[in-house]
């Protein structure tokens, strides 16, 4: 009797040991198959001769060469960075402007915040659809203010080969820069004001308070945003789809189009896996520093 | 803390607060146009809108164009109007959003109350595939959906959605359940409470804000995918924004705006809507996505 209670007792925590790793098991499981087994599988399709379908014979680097000399894979790699840096750069100093005007004690503050924060709300097809028009030299901004009496007033950026990627740029910081006010508002409303009344007292200017006092303390706020805007720079795909189709041309083609291209209408599955492994790489040699240095701070 | 502390200790002059203001409202206008004049737009016949000004307001009003983008536009080859689309849109962000959810919350709570060796790493690989590019999962992804003979169906985005969901409903719950006081977890282990009844009767009553959060936030990323909608659906089974993305970019026939501009509206609409409705939660979400802890 006394025996059977306890191996009961003993089955029951040592059921409850097991659980948590039983709970988190089929997670782990998933991740291993659908993330990493599937990045372990596009990688060793980038060293095949994958056309139409996955096929097998090796072909070791020959894609990776061929890629870089696909004339529109550099046209998709400068574009990027022409965009990630219009679109980090501008969108951060928005943002960043945004929240500290927002936090000088502004009546209206409830109102102006989520009109800043809405655009992020949206699909990047409806701000595609949007911008596209908006833009649109026939019935858009150009047809409206020549309507108004500035008859010579012309913007047809998105119907030019070489300004169309600037479309792109002002649409995606539409739809990010209250994102990106959001962060750094919620970095300033965490700075300890008694600092800043004592520099103050000292006879700082305030100019010289948001230089030497108030941006510094703003680094997390920052790296953040570079990480978060620079990983959706990278994998942008919806919005260029929605406001140009990558064209005119191929004119704001990025490596996400070029990938998708490839891969299923062109039938060049090699040259996109090897596309999508470029994609990823660039991206984890921005996360993979940060993922680690988040999770040892936390230790 | 105060509602005055909230804000910064700086002093500004006069001028500088006018030019603030200028500067703010002029913002607020720059976000409102695109959307709002496609709003007033949407209410025009066509013919105001090629041949008019698109700033002004419709002289006749009309809600023609709502009904044919709802239930008569030609998407693809079909005149069947937006509406099945939005419909095939709930019935798989909803299963997504919850299945999800679920996981994240078992998940965020092993990971932070019954730690073992490895569970940091293990957190690690799951925070590793929120940020993937997903074009490299789409090839292989396409091959297992057609090898679970769900390729170009509703279930088949479920699942997509479900497994590239959990590594952010896991960070959330994570962030989350690690304020929460261990000391209690384990005055109830002591008590003789098991795994499950901590989690159900003391985690889960105090989770109401972070399940917000979660359902708010995955919803809106499942309901404006277009990546993997426009890769694993086919046809009749597209998602929302693929379709209105045919609807627009359809080649066939004149160019009707009103009627994209209107069926824009409504593929924004939902979303749109739980920001006005939670936008507190939506900007949680954002934090707990980007400033992690």
């Amino acid at each position: 009797m006394a025996a059977s209670t306890d191996t009961g007792v003993d089955l029951r925590t040592r059921l409850q040991t097991w659980l948590p790793k039983l709970v988190l098991s089929p997670s782990l499981a998933i991740m291993l198959v659908f993330v990493y087994g599937f990045i372990a599988f596009t990688i060793y399709l980038s060293f095949t001769d994958s056309r139409m379908l996955p096929s097998f014979g090796w072909v070791g680097w020959d894609n990776y060469d061929r890629l870089f000399r696909i004339r529109e894979w550099n046209t998709a790699i400068s574009n990027l960075a022409v965009f990630a840096t219009l679109y980090i750069g501008i969108s951060t100093l928005i943002g960043l402007s945004l929240a500290i005007f927002l936090d000088q004690k502004i009546r209206g503050e409830g109102v102006l915040r989520p009109i800043f924060l809405y655009p992020m709300a949206l699909s990047f097809i409806v701000t595609g659809t949007a911008w596209k028009w908006f833009l649109d030299p026939a019935i858009g901004l150009e047809n409206t203010m020549q309507l108004w009496g500035w008859e010579s007033f012309s913007f047809t950026w998105i119907k030019d080969r070489e300004m169309a990627i600037y479309t792109v740029v002002i649409a995606a910081v539409w739809q990010s820069s209250g994102f990106v006010m959001a962060m750094f508002l919620a970095g300033l409303r965490g700075i300890d004001n008694e600092i800043l009344k004592a520099a103050q007292i000292d006879g700082a200017s305030n100019w010289n308070l948001y230089r030497r006092i108030i941006l510094p303390q703003l680094r997390p706020a920052f790296l953040s945003a570079f990480v978060i805007l620079s990983h959706l720079a990278i994998k942008s795909y919806d919005l260029v789809i929605a406001l140009t189709g990558g064209g005119p041309g191929n004119a704001t083609a990025l490596p996400a189009t070029f990938m998708y291209s490839y891969t299923f209408t062109r039938n060049q599955m090699g040259i996109g896996a090897a596309s999508a492994v470029i994609m990823l790489m660039t991206i984890a040699a921005i996360m993979v520093p940060y993922l680690y240095a988040e999770l040892k701070e936390k230790k | 803390m105060a509602v005055a502390s909230a804000d910064t200790a700086i002093r500004t002059s006069r001028i500088t607060r006018a030019f603030i203001y200028l500067f703010l409202l002029l913002f607020a206008l720059f976000y409102l146009l695109p959307f709002g004049i496609m709003l007033v737009n949407s209410l025009k016949p066509l013919s105001e809108i090629t041949g008019g000004n698109m700033i002004a307001l419709p002289q006749d009003w009309t809600i023609a164009p709502w009904l044919s983008a709802w239930s008569t536009a030609q998407i693809g080859v079909e005149p069947t109007g937006l509406r099945p689309y939005f419909i095939n849109s709930l019935v798989m962000a909803i299963p997504a959003v919850v299945l999800s959810t679920v996981v994240g919350a078992l998940n965020g709570y092993v990971l932070t109350k019954w730690q073992f060796r490895g569970s940091t790493i293990i957190f690690g690989l799951l925070l590793f595939s929120c940020f993937i590019p997903f074009q490299i999962v789409l090839i292989p992804m396409a091959r297992i959906l057609g090898l679970l003979d769900i390729a170009g169906t509703t279930p088949g985005l479920i699942l997509v959605h479900f497994v590239y969901g959990i590594g952010f409903t896991t960070l959330y719950f994570r962030n989350y359940y690690a304020a929460f006081p261990t000391e209690l977890v384990r005055a109830a282990q002591i008590d003789g409470a098991g795994f499950f009844q901590i989690f159900w009767r003391i985690m889960l009553p105090s989770s109401g804000p972070i399940i917000a959060v979660s359902f708010i936030w995955q919803f809106t990323n499942i309901w404006n995918d277009f990546l993997f909608g426009a890769s694993f659906a086919s046809g009749g089974s597209a998602p929302m924004t693929v379709a209105l993305n045919n609807l627009v970019n359809s080649s066939t026939g004149v160019r009707e705006y009103n009627v994209h501009f209107a069926g824009a509206i409504m593929a924004a609409a939902p979303t749109l809507l739980v920001y006005i409705v939670a936008g507190r939660y939506f900007v949680r979400g954002l934090m707990a996505g980007s400033v992690k802890g």
